[in-house]
């Protein structure tokens, strides 16, 4: 078992040509991803952006042992997480677009449940749920309401917790503020920086908003029919494909280096390929 | 907000005993949110056993024929319904976590399958008793039972051996959602009905035509009602049952890991084939 010394001392993901591909028809297969490679340092914020389709789900699941890559390394602070996936687990969680919670069950009991699976007692997660509770405002009166009575934006704030009370060293957030109302989705990315900066989390973030990027990471990458077709900081990219006097917006960039607007992208993409 | 590390740095098993109980919790927090359902299903199954053993009663004969054919008929809907639970549960593992869109959560958990499968299992037991117990207390309203000579430690015994086996049974069926995430519950659903048929709950397995009498020679439940029956009824000892004992004891040596190295050959092909996934 891998101990907390033994992990990498700087990096927390790198990925190495990463491959995934998923049957459509009995002879027809189509690329999620394609020869990926990416470098995640520890501490750091890397953005993924990408139209629907565009491979990002596939991304995270492949990181956080949810699928088996074709082709390709997947090292998390120096592990193998293809060969050794119980070393990684403990060591990363993981926020959908969609809260994955037992509907009936209270925002507390969800969270006791998520942090037993991680080897937290209810000794310990009692006062640690109430802590992280209180740090993202939510009111301790509705603790034992069942979670189909909160809405969305809550839900939410209640599974990045839930990714909190189990200290993940690398944060993995497949388009967490996605659907979302304004209010809501400021909400969030607030806990997201404060994440990173009182708890030190290594954050992959897949996102398909241009702002939440640029606000939120230190580094972005565009990924465009499984392809990682460009990955720099904002201004870098910005001034890669600057043109005229004026740097780009993100918006502009994402359209040079696509060739189309990330609205046209996600029109034309199909959705997630489903395996057959 | 604090960074708590002592959880990472917890020797595995202990990580693991915690998780078993978190699962068995979690299943019970569960049965409370949904109490109004449980309570219907029980009150269902309490009035479908009542219901067999008005049938008992009603093929007459002298009060003892009919306190035994009764007793006959209600020991196989007892324990049906509480084998038929810990069966249940565990092959819907996976459904239940993608019904509730859970399973991505579940799966990149530090937890290992086998201890999902203990915690469901455990709870299934402790769960499936405590319905049994209510249905006893239900019916003994209603029927005078035929338990003059009924070695009760004996009966335990031996359903305590069939639900080993009825869990590694379990957790061999929970594989097919996982193979196949639609198809897979239907199969499933088709197993518990076959296991119904041909495991001679309200009859005897002689009374099935020739060619489907082998299909009840590997149900664990034809063994246990067998047992359960002759140690009820005729106050049989539980080492007269050996012939109904081995089978159980070397199915609930040979299910167990069967069903989890199923189970983690279909985790496998899920994670290959991209159907880990909470839609399915």
């Amino acid at each position: 078992m891998t101990r907390l010394q033994d992990l990498h001392p700087t990096i927390a993901l790198e990925l190495r040509n990463v491959e995934k591909r998923f049957r459509k028809s009995r002879k027809e297969y189509s690329y999620a991803l394609k020869g990926v490679s990416l470098t995640l340092d520890r501490g750091e914020v890397v953005g993924i952006l990408g139209p629907n389709g565009s491979g990002k789900s596939t991304l995270v699941r492949v990181v956080s042992t949810l699928t088996l890559p074709d082709a390709g390394e997947v090292n998390v602070f120096g592990i193998d997480a293809v060969k050794h996936p119980k070393d990684v687990q403990r060591y990363m969680n993981r926020v959908s677009v969609e809260a994955s919670f037992f509907k009936k069950l209270s925002s507390m009991e969800n969270l006791i449940f998520g942090a037993k699976l991680y080897g937290i007692s209810d000794r310990e997660s009692k006062p640690m749920i109430r802590d992280i509770l209180a740090g993202i405002g939510f009111d301790p009166k509705r603790v034992n309401e069942p979670m189909e009575h909160l809405s969305r934006g809550m839900q939410q704030k209640i599974a990045l917790a839930r990714a909190l009370l189990t200290s993940p060293m690398l944060m993995l957030l497949d388009e967490p503020t996605t659907g979302l109302d304004p209010r809501s989705k400021k909400d969030v990315q607030i806990l997201i920086r404060s994440i990173r900066a009182d708890h030190e989390s290594s954050i992959l973030l897949c996102t398909h908003d241009m702002g939440e990027a640029e606000e939120l990471c230190d580094r972005i990458g565009i990924l465009l029919n499984g392809e990682l077709i460009a990955l720099d900081t904002a201004d870098g990219l910005k001034r890669r494909y600057q043109t005229g006097p004026e740097l780009p917006t993100l918006e502009e960039v994402f359209m040079a280096a696509t060739g189309t607007s990330l609205d046209e992208a996600e029109f034309e993409q199909d959705e997630t390929p489903v395996a057959a | 907000m604090q960074l708590h590390t002592q959880p990472l740095e917890k020797p595995g098993w202990m990580r693991e005993l915690i998780a078993i109980w978190g699962y068995a919790q979690r299943n019970y927090y569960l049965t409370k949110r949904y109490f109004l359902w449980e309570l219907v299903w029980l009150t269902y199954t309490i009035m479908n056993a009542l219901t067999i053993g008005f049938i008992g009663v009603g093929f007459g004969g002298t009060a003892d024929e009919v306190a035994r054919t009764t007793t006959f008929l209600l020991i196989g809907s007892m324990v049906w319904s509480y084998l038929s639970m810990i069966f249940d549960l565990l092959s819907e593992t996976v459904s239940w976590e993608r019904w509730e869109g859970t399973i991505e959560y579940t799966f990149m958990s530090p937890a290992s399958r086998i201890t999902q499968l203990l915690g469901m299992g455990i709870y299934a037991i402790v769960y499936g008793m405590v319905r049994v117990v209510i249905m006893l207390i239900a019916i003994s309203f209603f029927f005078d039972l035929s338990l003059g000579q009924a070695n009760y430690a004996g009966a335990a015994a031996i359903l305590a051996i069939c639900s080993v086996s009825l869990v590694g049974f379990g957790m061999v069926a929970a594989v097919m959602p996982l193979l196949s995430p639609e198809k897979g519950q239907q199969v499933t659903s088709i197993v518990t009905s076959v296991l119904l048929l041909v495991s001679g709950i309200y009859y005897s397995v002689e009374v099935l035509p020739e060619w489907l009498q082998p299909l009840s020679k590997v149900s664990p439940v034809t063994y246990a009602l067998d047992g359960i029956r002759a140690t009820l009824l005729d106050g049989a000892s539980f080492v007269s049952q050996w012939h109904n004992i081995w089978p159980l004891l070397i199915m609930g040596v040979v299910f167990p890991p069967l069903g989890l190295w199923l189970f983690q050959r279909g985790e496998y092909f899920a994670k290959r084939t991209g159907r880990l996934k909470r839609t399915g």
